[in-house]
């Protein structure tokens, strides 16, 4: 493990909302390349990188649209830099080609979706959490990727470090998904000494040129990267490709590498996943959320054991790859989960699959634009403890 | 993707080939069918880069997707095929990651006019320090010969089938409204003219664009009836007019009508990275990172003499000379190197 960068670290006691907190992980892990576009309510992230990066070291271009900037941060992520762009709703769907590059050519990169209310144009300045599922699908064919869900600025901080590590170990785009509540909030956010952050470098090859094969693999699936004009003279394509990275048309080599592209995540779920519980133990009822409606369900769960309801918390800070055995295994001991989100219902049915009927699954829906009330989530605990 | 292709017959893959060093022979036979014209538009740029001298590892080509975008997988060089229409910004973040790279886009008129056209008017107007090479065969050869922006007069395509009737781009003059540094256009015929056109593209400063009219026999030609490739690539020779510095706004392509060649743009415009550099060093001086390094550049370019500094570099395949990627060559201060 490395370790953080001096030049690049704010340490000390700050007072930032999320988006800024987010920059400023990502210069704590050392990213010096930013492709990005404005879109409320995320361009602060960029606003500050453009203002503090030609004094820490990189470069930060706006771009004419969310295609460019995802796809220039890819090719710069080839060229060598640890690379990140940042967007809200529509430009999330603009990019949703070029992501599927990014997981097709396991490019290390970070996504931040600074989600707002959709569809649409939507509330470009209201909270919304309605694209967890397109984080996850939203490019066609078959991937897995890794997201995040921070609940403050606090840790818009420290996930956004968490990202770039996941990037580079499991050489894939990972996603931030902060939403405008924790992007616009402003909190203490403390940075760490520089030497206490450990970074996740990147996995390159130690093979000579001639000998370099991009997506030769080893037991753990991930290839070994090497950037462009180091002497390998080496071919990627996002076609269907072999271990050279030449492009086969066939079944075989399809099957190959999509398993791969999956497995690679699927098979470390237990690894990746964060999560953070609390009174499981003996609950009946679990409240499942993430983002900034695990602050607001924090609130209705402290009411309900005050009324002496047996009901525990469970937080996502990993909301993809879904921790599936472990809902699973909570699914034959609790009674019901209720899964409060700024949606119509997504993450929810991830949670219902995995429960399969061993535990009820009740969804408490909010159509964006605001939080829900408290007192909405407290009755639905009621509801499910009687 | 329709793939109506007809391949090499394999004794031609026992030949060696002269351009060889650059090209991945353990690929063929290729795609393309016979006597599609992008193959001698790549013989010229192989053969253009062999004369720049520029170091084969210091050189990425990115393309796109089409026939075209094909190229980047035959050449023996750091190589990205990516997404139809976003060679460009892939090329651009590859460039300001690593400044040493001579980083080129090769792909087709549909990939970088149509859905790519926007990241290419911004590249000009930018002058991103790339070299873009488009094949202009009129159609979107891969996907089955359909109408491209580049599609002239009343052609008949795919989705044509009665004529085609939108007017086409003029590519060069569309280049060199956006601020190109460098535009020429020739046809896959011109051989000896194109090859000294991607030399110059490649060695000059800033952004550099070259128009390759070439044919597609298999469904440009056959489908207009304009015989097979080697005629229409004949036809294509015949037509045109080399006037240099021809005024772009009148070198638009008709219908098998007559094609302006030539060098029409070739003016010295700030790069990004420099206007980048400047700005940031006038307003933040030593705080800037680049600062040392960016006053070392000044002073180097004021003491040479050329303004190409890549020409005395040496061509050796073999050398190990991209170690330092990202690190400017050496002239370095710790925080560029973080930047590698
Ligand atoms: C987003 C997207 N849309 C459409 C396609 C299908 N497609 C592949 S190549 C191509 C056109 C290629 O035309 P051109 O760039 O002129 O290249 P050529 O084949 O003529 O060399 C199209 C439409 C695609 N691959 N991706
Ligand atoms: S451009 Fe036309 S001739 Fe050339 S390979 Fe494609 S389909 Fe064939
Ligand atoms: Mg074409």
């Amino acid at each position: 493990m490395a370790r953080a960068d001096p030049g690049h670290v704010l340490t000390g006691s700050h007072y930032l909302d999320g988006d800024h907190a987010c920059t400023e992980g990502a210069l704590s892990a050392g990213c010096n390349f930013i492709a990005g576009y404005p879109i409320t309510p995320s361009t602060e992230v960029v606003e500050r990188f453009a203002r503090r990066i030609p004094t820490v070291g990189g470069t930060f271009i706006q771009m004419e649209d969310e295609i460019a900037s995802i796809t220039a941060i890819l090719g710069a992520a080839w060229g060598g830099a640890k690379v990140m762009t940042v967007t809200s709703g529509p430009g999330f769907s603009l990019m949703m080609e070029n992501i599927g590059l990014g997981a097709m050519l396991e490019t290390p990169c970070v996504i931040v979706n600074v989600q707002r209310g959709g569809p649409s144009t939507g509330l470009p300045t209201m909270v919304g959490q309605a694209d967890i599922m397109q984080a996850r699908w939203g490019s066609h064919g078959d991937y897995e990727i890794i997201a995040l869900a921070p609940q403050s600025p606090q840790e818009a901080y420290t996930l956004t470090i968490e990202a770039f590590n996941l990037a580079e170990k499991y050489r894939t785009p990972v996603m931030v998904m902060l939403d405008e509540c924790i992007g616009h909030m402003t909190e203490k956010v403390v940075i760490p000494e520089a030497d206490s952050i450990e970074l996740t470098e990147r996995r390159k090859t130690d093979k000579p040129p001639g000998e370099y094969l991009p997506f030769a693999v080893g037991e753990d699936m991930i290839p070994d990267m090497a950037h462009a004009g180091e002497g390998h003279r080496y071919h990627i394509t996002s076609l269907t490709h072999d271990e050279q990275g030449y492009p086969v048309m066939s079944a075989e080599v399809q099957d190959k590498l999509v398993r791969r592209l999956c497995d690679k995540i699927r098979n470390n779920t237990d690894e990746i996943v964060m999560l953070e519980e609390d009174g499981l133990d003996d609950a009946d009822v679990v409240v499942l959320s993430y983002g900034i409606t695990s602050r607001v369900a924090r609130a209705a769960v402290d009411d309900a054991r005050e009324k002496g309801l047996k009901v525990g918390r469970l937080r996502l800070l990993t909301v993809w790859p879904f921790p599936e055995r472990y809902i699973r295994e909570l699914a034959e001991r609790v009674k019901a989960f209720v899964v409060p989100e700024i949606n119509y219902g997504q993450l929810v049915l991830e949670v219902e699959r995995c429960a399969a009927g061993r535990a009820q699954t009740i969804l408490l829906p909010h159509m964006g634009g605001d939080v829900h009330d408290p007192a909405v989530i407290l009755q639905a605990i009621e509801e499910a403890a009687s | 993707m329709t793939q109506t292709k007809t391949t090499q017959p394999g004794s031609e893959q026992e030949l060696k080939h002269p351009q060889d060093h650059l090209l991945r022979s353990d690929r063929l036979p290729h795609i393309w069918c016979a006597t599609c014209g992008i193959g001698t538009v790549l013989k010229c740029f192989i053969e253009a880069i062999d004369r720049s001298k520029i170091p084969y590892d210091d050189i990425a080509i990115v393309s796109g997707i089409g026939c075209t975008g094909r190229v980047a997988g035959y050449v023996k060089l750091d190589s990205y095929h990516t997404t139809h229409g976003r060679a460009i910004p892939f090329a651009t973040g590859l460039k300001l990651a690593n400044r040493r790279l001579k980083v080129v886009v090769f792909s087709g008129d549909g990939d970088l006019s149509a859905i790519g056209g926007n990241h290419l008017i911004h590249a000009a107007r930018r002058n991103m320090d790339i070299t873009v090479v488009c094949v202009n065969n009129f159609i979107y050869g891969m996907t089955g010969g359909q109408a491209a922006p580049t599609t002239p007069g009343t052609a008949v395509t795919s989705t044509t089938p009665w004529g085609a009737f939108e007017p086409a781009f003029n590519l060069p003059q569309l280049l060199e409204a956006c601020g190109a540094s460098y535009v020429a256009r020739w046809t896959s015929l011109h051989v000896r003219r194109l090859t000294k056109s991607f030399t110059e593209a490649l060695l000059k400063k800033g952004f550099s664009f070259v128009e390759a009219i070439a044919p597609c026999s298999t469904l440009y030609a056959r489908r207009n009836r304009l015989g097979s490739g080697y005629d229409l690539m004949k036809f294509y020779h015949d037509h045109s007019e080399i006037r240099h510095g021809a005024d772009v706004n009148e070198v638009d392509i008709g219908f098998q009508d007559k094609i302006t060649v030539g060098k029409f743009i070739d003016r010295d415009r700030p790069t990004w990275l420099e206007l980048n550099d400047q700005q940031h060093e006038a307003t933040l001086g030593e705080k800037y990172y680049r600062h040392a390094e960016t006053i070392a550049a000044a002073a180097e370019a004021d003491a040479a003499a050329p303004p190409t500094g890549t020409a005395e570099k040496t061509q050796d395949g073999g050398k190990d000379s991209g170690k330092d990627g990202g690190k400017n060559g050496g002239k370095d201060d710790s925080k560029e190197g973080s930047h590698a």
